[in-house]
């Protein structure tokens, strides 16, 4: 049944037909008859941000934190340019969106109206597909293909930029199951005789590692439920990039910890030693690979992905496998059971002996202090005291992101939202009142740095108007802490603009947002004070004043090889060499 | 993936590895790519190339089946192997395209060009412009007291070659459409059968 409706209505109509519990937006003059349509119904509800930058990472939030897309509507021009930054946040993160714009009127397109900007053209490199919709017979099947191109395939963010007349034209709306079938649908089955050479490597591996990413987690649930028994029934070791964190659960008897940049000294050798290497949903980023052409030298890899462009991009693979992970998985424990679930345990005793010896190293281990609160102290009491808790983490973009990765532990997907391939300051706090929105009775936290926060600040109100009781963990060394740190290794110390200097009272700050503030300095009041933290009932913004010139190790310094990590300069780590610097 | 101009080794004391790990040979090889005819379908496809530092040596696009609103580009790109590859799939996934066929890989193929010179002469530089003209197959389509307007069609190599010899006798424009391609034989195209 079609029914005749305005382009305003059909949005609304189309978005309850997907299912849509929530939208971030803005209203302005091109989204106004839109926000007319909200107004006039109780289905869908509006979450008014503060600022578009806001809106889109809210919705990356609730996406990742759920599974389902995120729908953001903003208005024409300004509105428009200020997503820009989260657009292509989601895309390099291959998180689901549905941005819907407002544009000026068809006929002014062209003419530099008021708030007029060149939408598609501006977001087409940062949206997976985009559509410019001029006829509002076309508006309601644009939206859903909209959703299906977002979801389908390698997640992403699309965006429908919708002119004002065609928000207030009346045309056939199309229902979800009436559009034409795009032919966008991307394969999602593995070739089986490429999984057959994957089970063969399974079966001989004698160094074998699991080196999994986000696309486990965007393959849904059932992808890190696959992933968990073949990793207990191979008894291999896993890893995990950044955005992968929670598909294995860190409490694991196989988990090697995160790789890359800052990753785990026995998972970045596990990577660099191994003879067969198993990338499950990952994309050999360069924060994950160093120097390319020492990546990994020995080994055989397969490289499950949804994406064909992913595979043999930067790093070519032997036993290539386009799929989703789920079914790739699932394939794959069939085939590998049905020839009698071999592996190479005498190979695998061994290997497993030599990850220990790379564990007892310890590369987490760092100075404590009891005079002032190290950010590592901060986390492990933060983790310790959350533990077991319903916990949603969202992080913003520095020193304080790597450790965050480091030192709390994710027992299950979904469980951890943050900016991987973009490295976004200012995603953390939006993102987690998108995650809190999504799961009103979760404990969400940001884990800050303060100059991150600052990026996005404004949206606490959003969190005290939709009671969103965040909590805004910042570990504040009143410095950008990352940069500096690159300035102290990579430039003689220069300490160029590196500090945040005229820095707000954050309890003032919290106190005039109308949420509760906390200030915290000395180790010994730290629990107390994170319990205080997660007692109040309503938003708090935390400011955990830390140590100021702490470093974040490991580090493979970029453009080097795995082997070539830095550790800290703590005590245990004087065996591995004076300078810190090791080579394997 | 061009090769930036930086000194070995000052990667060290950057936040990032800026040399080209991967200088091998480069290839030429021509893409035909069929696409949904709709707005901003072209730009996407051609922001694919600048944005990720792939060449566009040559460009041709046309509507190809009016009914099922689908244009084919035929692209003529330069890279190395893992480029070309990178550039074939980075199109595939794209939601607007529905097939991509390398031609140079997938076997033999016929590329063609159409150009249109305008020579400028009189006396015997123009005698001898026609003379060459007839050799080469060009026609005239469009003569003035003191100028011609010459079509061809050929291979890029011989429009070149063409070019070349008409420069000295008066050459003052020429205007080409980039390279349409098919591949020989009976191709795998669902729209050829
Ligand atoms: C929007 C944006 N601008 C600049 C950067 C570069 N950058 C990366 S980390 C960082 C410092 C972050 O400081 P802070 O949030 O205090 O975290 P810390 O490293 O001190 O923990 C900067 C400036 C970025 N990632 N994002
Ligand atoms: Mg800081």
């Amino acid at each position: 049944m079609t029914k005749a409706m305005t382009g305003a209505r059909m949005v609304v109509q189309a978005l309850k037909d997907q299912g849509v519990e929530v939208v971030f937006g803005y209203p302005g003059g091109a989204v106004l008859p839109i926000y007319d349509e909200i107004f006039q119904q109780n289905d869908i509800r509006h979450v008014l941000v503060r600022h578009e930058q806001g809106a889109v990472h809210m919705a990356e939030g609730y996406a990742r934190s759920t599974g389902k897309p995120g729908v953001v509507l903003v208005t024409s021009g300004p509105g428009a340019t200020n997503a820009v930054t989260g657009l292509t946040d989601a895309l390099m993160d291959s998180i689901p969106l549905v941005v819907l714009t407002g544009q000026v009127p068809t006929f002014m397109i062209g003419t530099d109206g008021f708030q007029e900007a060149d939408t598609v053209g501006i977001t087409r490199p940062c949206t997976k597909m985009n559509w410019l919709v001029k006829d509002t017979a076309k508006l309601s099947e644009t939206i859903h293909q909209a959703f299906h191109v977002a979801m389908k395939g390698r997640p992403g963010p699309v965006l429908v930029d919708i002119p004002k007349d065609v928000q207030f034209a009346t045309a056939d709306y199309t229902p979800k199951d009436r559009i034409r079938i795009t032919h966008y649908q991307p394969k999602t089955a593995g070739d089986p005789d490429q999984i057959a050479r994957l089970v063969e490597m399974i079966e001989t591996a004698e160094r074998p590692i699991l080196y999994t990413g986000g696309g486990v987690i965007n393959s849904g649930p059932r992808a890190s439920q696959l992933l968990r028994e073949l990793t207990a029934a191979t008894g291999f070791p896993v890893t995990s990039t950044l955005m992968g964190l929670g598909a294995y659960p860190a409490s694991g008897k196989n988990w090697v910890g995160m790789l890359g940049m800052h990753g785990l000294y026995e998972a970045n050798l596990a990577m660099h030693g191994c003879d067969v290497m198993i990338n499950i949903g990952a994309r050999f980023d360069d924060r994950i690979t160093g120097r390319i052409k020492d990546f990994s030298p020995r080994s055989r890899k397969a490289h499950i992905d949804i994406d064909p462009s992913s595979i043999n991009k930067v790093v070519r693979v032997d036993v290539p496998i386009l799929g989703d992970v789920t079914l790739v998985l699932e394939e794959t424990l069939r085939q590998w059971k049905a020839r009698g679930s071999k592996t190479n345990a005498a190979g695998l005793a061994k290997w497993w002996r030599q990850i220990g010896e790379w564990r007892a190293v310890k590369c987490l281990t760092y100075r404590n202090s009891d005079k002032v609160i190290k950010p590592q102290y901060a986390l492990e009491r933060l983790e310790a005291l959350t533990k077991g808790r319903d916990r949603y983490i969202t992080t913003e973009v520095g020193q304080h992101q790597m450790w965050a990765a480091q030192f709390l532990g994710f027992e299950d997907p979904n469980r951890w939202m943050t900016s991987g391939g973009l490295g976004t300051m200012g995603y953390g706090l939006p993102a987690s009142i998108g995650v809190q929105i999504a799961h009103p009775e979760a404990l969400v936290i940001n884990v800050a740095g303060e100059a991150s926060w600052l990026m996005n600040m404004q949206e606490m109100g959003t969190a005290m108007q939709f009671r969103a009781p965040v909590k805004q963990f910042i570990l504040n060394n009143e410095r950008l802490g990352m940069v500096r740190q690159w300035q102290e290794l990579l430039h003689g110390e220069r300490y160029s603009s590196s500090w945040s200097e005229s820095l707000p009272d954050f309890v003032k700050l919290a106190e005039a947002f109308g949420c509760k503030g906390i200030k915290c300095s000395d180790p010994r009041h730290l629990d107390d004070a994170i319990m205080e933290m997660l007692d109040y009932d309503g938003p708090v913004i935390f400011d955990c004043l830390v140590e100021k010139h702490e470093n974040c190790f490991p580090m493979i310094p970029s453009g080097k090889p795995h082997n070539e990590m830095l550790l800290g300069d703590a005590d245990t780590q004087g065996v591995i060499g004076s300078k810190g610097a090791v080579l394997v | 993936m061009s090769p930036l101009n930086i000194k070995k080794g000052s990667s060290s004391h950057s936040a990032y590895d800026l040399r080209d790990p991967n200088a091998e040979v480069i290839e030429s090889h021509t893409l035909a790519v069929i696409v949904d005819n709709e707005s901003g379908v072209l730009a996407r496809v051609i922001g694919l190339f600048s944005g990720r530092g792939y060449n566009i040596d040559s460009l041709t696009v046309a509507e190809v089946d009016h009914e099922g609103h689908r244009s084919r580009i035929t692209v003529v790109t330069r890279g190395t192997p893992q480029v070309i590859d990178q550039i074939e799939a980075q199109l595939s996934r794209m939601v607007p395209v529905h097939e991509v066929h390398d031609l140079t890989a997938e076997g033999p193929s016929v590329q063609r060009e159409l150009a249109l010179f305008k020579v400028a002469g009189k006396g015997d530089a123009r005698i001898e412009a026609l003379r060459l003209a007839e050799i080469f197959r060009a026609n005239v389509v469009d003569s003035t007291l003191v100028s011609f307007v010459f079509e061809m069609t050929g291979t890029p190599e011989k429009i070149d070659a063409f070019a070349d010899l008409m420069r000295p006798l008066g050459l003052v424009e020429i205007a080409r459409t980039g390279i349409a391609a098919l591949a020989r034989g009976l191709s795998n195209f669902p729209d050829a059968s």
